[in-house]
């Protein structure tokens, strides 16, 4: 009896491969209708599935099978042709052999269900043909599926390289489990590998250190080759995709299309166990809620058919993946009302979001769009579980979209968590490591340096990181440690400038060591409330160090929430009513006069040498950045008098600023005073076109400068002189 | 219920406590230990225990004792838990006691503090008194060290 439960779970594991196989082979059966190929793949299958049933006794099985195999030599030996009908009974036959397979896995029995429907209509094809009304529908299903043709080849290959022969003879199947151990062990060796090539520095017999060399050498190349054992290729979860595309888009009476791209791409097992729910998620979402129906994208001029297309591709040590669809777009109009109907935002702030802001909403808890709910979509648990789970593997998820154009959502992934290159820097005399993922670059100033570069905006450090501010943190302030040396500047400055959630600040550090390679290790449940870090790793010698995380420091040190703030600021553009908190810059004109831009229009902080200016068509103008940039004296422009000269000799302070019509002007200024966020009482008292009215900040009554208004008055003769110039040169 | 029970026991400033033997993985002298900033005070630190990562707790920080006097060295007391392996830190450790069921008895009411929390009950033992260490309930505490599990105090 025993044997006989070997048997069949052996029978379960083949049967649910062959299935797999055949929803991959149907999708390609009907890009290709007449591919013997596939067709003869199909029957090799289901009667594999057949003969074993019949062996197993399993009667329901061997009979639905039976009919199956019947039809399909029908259509393998051409006999009869493939159409939508017969397609479709046969994916009803997949379906029911899944179920029967599941009950079997189950309770040891086929279930009672009762299957001679299926089977009467399977018997029906195979006697009669299929019946006239639809083989219409095959003609037209063969217009598309021509346009194919070209891919069919790859389709082909694909379908061969899945094929049971050669594989089996070249592979063999490992418990997961098995393969857990070996990164552990493996794991523990590149530790034992790391504490000895640091021993090897004290030593100096030749024999030793070539040794160490080669151990060195070979556990890199184990290491390798046992993360490349649980490397699968994204496309084993892929290939379930077409068969949900259809069918969902069968069920929405839509017409979809699924391309993919990069099915070769791989990534740890682990990961991918991880991605795969999302990423159905995703598709379910682009079909139903993205593609419009065939009726609509008429309407809008689109083809019939709509696109969804898969893309994975490796860069900087991670996996992208973009699901793009041609659908209808997010309407960030519809996400403010959605938003503001199920109460995730207040009305106050709503009016304040960006369009991206927007977007991003629809990742919130509770939040979907869809008009009605559906079977599929539209419960409103949807795209923030998607969000979690991405982000819940150290993933990012980015949704970018154009109404009426489509939607692309963008998931980073890393390749592999167990094993990850870090930087080691420490803090308060303890190390800590960085995962080279968020890494963007190392600044390192020296004491004199520091102490110039660092600036405050209202006791915030900042640098200027090639013109762009770039917000710090101290790491030991971060973690609390107390400071050594003093004032922050007054000693050297190791900048690790990072990335978290697309945007950039830098970390100062006490001192960066090395990279490294690290064993990720997870912290005890009594740690897992810390933000600052996401896990722990063993050191060369032996010694635990924390890895930071860098998106939980990033937001324990409000680095983050600070600069959405001033985003939705910026994006919010809004006009000089009173009242209005903006974040402004403060710039010093002549000796008394101070003015403020909205920072939302500033580009960057620029300083020339005053030999850098040039003139043409009497406008000062400087090179810049590939481009004539013209200049304009806020001095002047104001009627302001100079300042007593102290300041202006070394080079011009120059704010570059950006019009609404991507137009670039700099404003020669004084002094850059600083940067504020305030409510604003504007007061309109000002006739001048390039003063949209005065505001009392810091105390000092300040003029807010209308950019676009200086740049039309400013650039009205000058736009026209440059183009004919720039075309010549 | 078996009418005896091993304790593994230690001394914890004048405390005596036991945590069942099942429970113990290993005892280990004081290891190098790497801190947790921005962590609960409780947290002494991490250690590694042959490659794997520890979380040790300050036993004394954790029922509100006086701190240790600087110089002397914990002990680890590696026990087991539903959520994997954490260190207790005490002072001494004592004796394996098998203890008889019938000297068992509920913390006393006038018992206060975070002990009141943590303590299971008293084994009455002949020369002193053995408190039986709630080994989940310890662990079970917040980012601030407060006790996450609240609990109606007398």
């Amino acid at each position: 009896m025993e044997g006989m439960e070997d048997l069949v779970r052996e029978f379960l594991v083949e049967a649910y491969e062959g299935l797999d196989q055949l929803d991959r082979d149907f999708v390609a059966l009907e890009q290709d209708p007449g591919s013997k190929e596939v067709l003869g793949q199909i029957f090799r299958t289901v009667h594999t599935i057949k003969g074993a049933s019949g062996f197993l006794s399993l009667h329901k099985l061997g009979a639905v099978a039976h009919v199956g195999e019947n039809l399909l030599s029908l259509l393998r030996d051409g006999k009869q042709a493939v159409t939508a009908e017969t397609t479709s009974a046969l994916l009803a036959m997949a379906d029911a052999i899944r179920d029967m397979l599941e009950h079997v896995e189950r309770e040891q029995s086929e279930g009672d269900q009762d299957y001679s429907p299926l089977i009467a209509a399977l018997t029906r094809l195979a006697d009669d043909g299929p019946s006239p009304e639809p083989s219409a529908a095959v003609e037209e299903a063969r217009g598309p599926a021509t346009a194919a043709e070209a891919a069919a080849p790859a389709v082909a290959a694909v379908g061969a390289e899945g094929g049971r022969g050669s594989v089996a003879e070249n592979s063999i199947r490992v418990d997961v489990n098995l393969l857990d151990t070996l990164m552990n062990l493996v794991g523990e060796l590149v530790l034992a590998r790391n504490q000895i090539l640091q021993f090897t520095a004290s030593q100096e017999d030749s024999g030793f250190l070539g040794t160490c060399q080669r151990l060195n050498l070979v556990t890199t190349e184990l290491q390798e080759g046992v993360m490349k054992t649980r490397m699968q290729q994204i496309g084993s979860v892929w290939t379930k995709f077409p068969r949900v595309v259809r069918d969902l888009a069968i069920g929405c009476g839509k017409r979809v299309r699924i391309e993919m791209e990069g099915r070769h791409t791989e990534l740890d097992k682990t990961i991918i166990e991880s991605i795969k729910d999302p990423l159905l998620h995703a598709i379910r979402n682009a079909v139903d809620h993205g593609i419009e129906t065939p009726a609509v994208r008429r309407e809008r001029g689109k083809p019939e058919e709509g696109c969804i297309s898969l893309r994975a591709f490796h860069e900087g040590g991670q996996v992208n993946i973009e699901i793009a669809d041609d659908g209808g777009g997010i309407d960030p109009e519809r996400v403010r009302t959605k938003a503001l109907a199920s109460g995730i935002v207040s009305s106050d702030r709503a009016a304040r979001m960006s369009e991206r802001e927007l977007i991003g909403l629809v990742t919130m808890p509770g939040f979907s769009t869809a008009e009605k709910v559906t079977n599929v979509s539209g419960r409103g648990v949807g795209m923030d579980v998607v969000k979690t789970n991405i982000e819940k593997i150290g993933g990012t998820i980015d949704i970018h979209s154009v109404l009426g154009r489509g939607t692309t959502i963008r998931i980073k992934i890393p390749l592999t968590l167990a094993i990850i290159p870090a930087l080691i820097v420490t803090s308060g005399g303890e190390r800590f490591a960085i995962p080279q993922v968020n890494l963007l670059e190392l600044v390192r100033l020296d004491g004199s340096q520091a102490q110039a570069c660092i600036e405050h905006i209202h006791g915030v450090p900042v640098y200027r990181l090639r013109g762009n501010l770039l917000p710090l943190a101290y790491l030991d302030v971060e973690l609390g440690h107390e400071r050594r040396g003093g004032r922050p500047s007054d000693r050297e400055a190791n900048i690790v400038v990072l990335r978290a959630e697309d945007q950039q600040f830098g970390l100062v550090v006490e001192s960066v060591l090395d990279t490294e390679e690290i064993v990720v290790k997870p912290l005890g449940k009594q740690l897992k409330g810390v933000p600052a870090f996401a896990g722990a790793a063993i050191m060369g010698d032996g010694r635990v160090a924390l890895i930071i995380d860098v998106v939980g420091l990033a937001q324990t040190a409000s680095l983050i929430a600070e600069r959405r703030q001033a985003e939705s600021g910026r994006q919010g553009g809004a006009p000089a009513a009173a009242g209005t908190r903006e974040t402004l810059l403060l710039l010093a004109v002549g000796a008394r006069t101070r003015v403020a831009v909205r920072l939302a229009t500033v580009a960057r902080l620029e300083e020339f040498p005053t030999s850098a200016i040039e003139c043409t068509a009497g406008h000062e103008v400087v090179q810049y950045r590939g481009e004539i940039m013209p200049l304009v004296r806020l001095a002047d422009v104001l009627s302001v008098p100079a300042a007593s000269g102290e300041g202006s000799d070394e080079g011009l302070q120059v704010v570059v600023v950006r019009g609404s019509g991507g137009r670039s002007v700099g404003l020669v200024v004084d002094r850059i005073l600083d940067i504020v966020e305030e409510d604003i009482e504007v007061t309109r008292h000002s006739v001048h076109p390039c003063i949209r009215g005065a505001a009392t900040l810091q105390g000092r009554v300040t003029d807010l400068l209308d950019v676009d208004g200086i740049l039309d008055r400013e650039l009205a003769g000058f736009a026209g002189h440059l183009v004919p110039a720039a075309a010549g040169s | 219920m078996t009418k005896s029970c091993q304790f593994c026991t230690f001394l914890l400033h004048d405390l005596y406590l036991g945590v069942e033997v099942e429970r113990v993985q290993e005892v280990l002298r004081y290891q190098a230990m790497t801190r947790v900033p921005t962590a609960s005070s409780v947290v002494e630190g991490l250690i590694n225990l042959r490659g794997q990562i520890v979380t040790a707790i300050d036993l004394r920080r954790r029922l509100g004792l006086p701190e240790r006097e600087p110089g002397r060295q914990p002990m680890n007391v590696v026990v087991r838990t539903e959520d994997g392996i954490v260190s207790l830190l005490v002072d001494e450790i004592g004796d394996v006691l098998e203890v008889e069921a019938a000297t068992f008895e509920d913390p006393p009411a006038t018992l206060r503090g975070r002990a009141r929390d943590l303590i299971r009950g008293v084994h009455k033992l002949e020369r002193r008194l053995l408190l039986m260490l709630d080994v989940e309930r310890t662990l079970a505490f917040d980012a601030s060290g407060e006790a996450a599990v609240a609990s109606g105090r007398g």
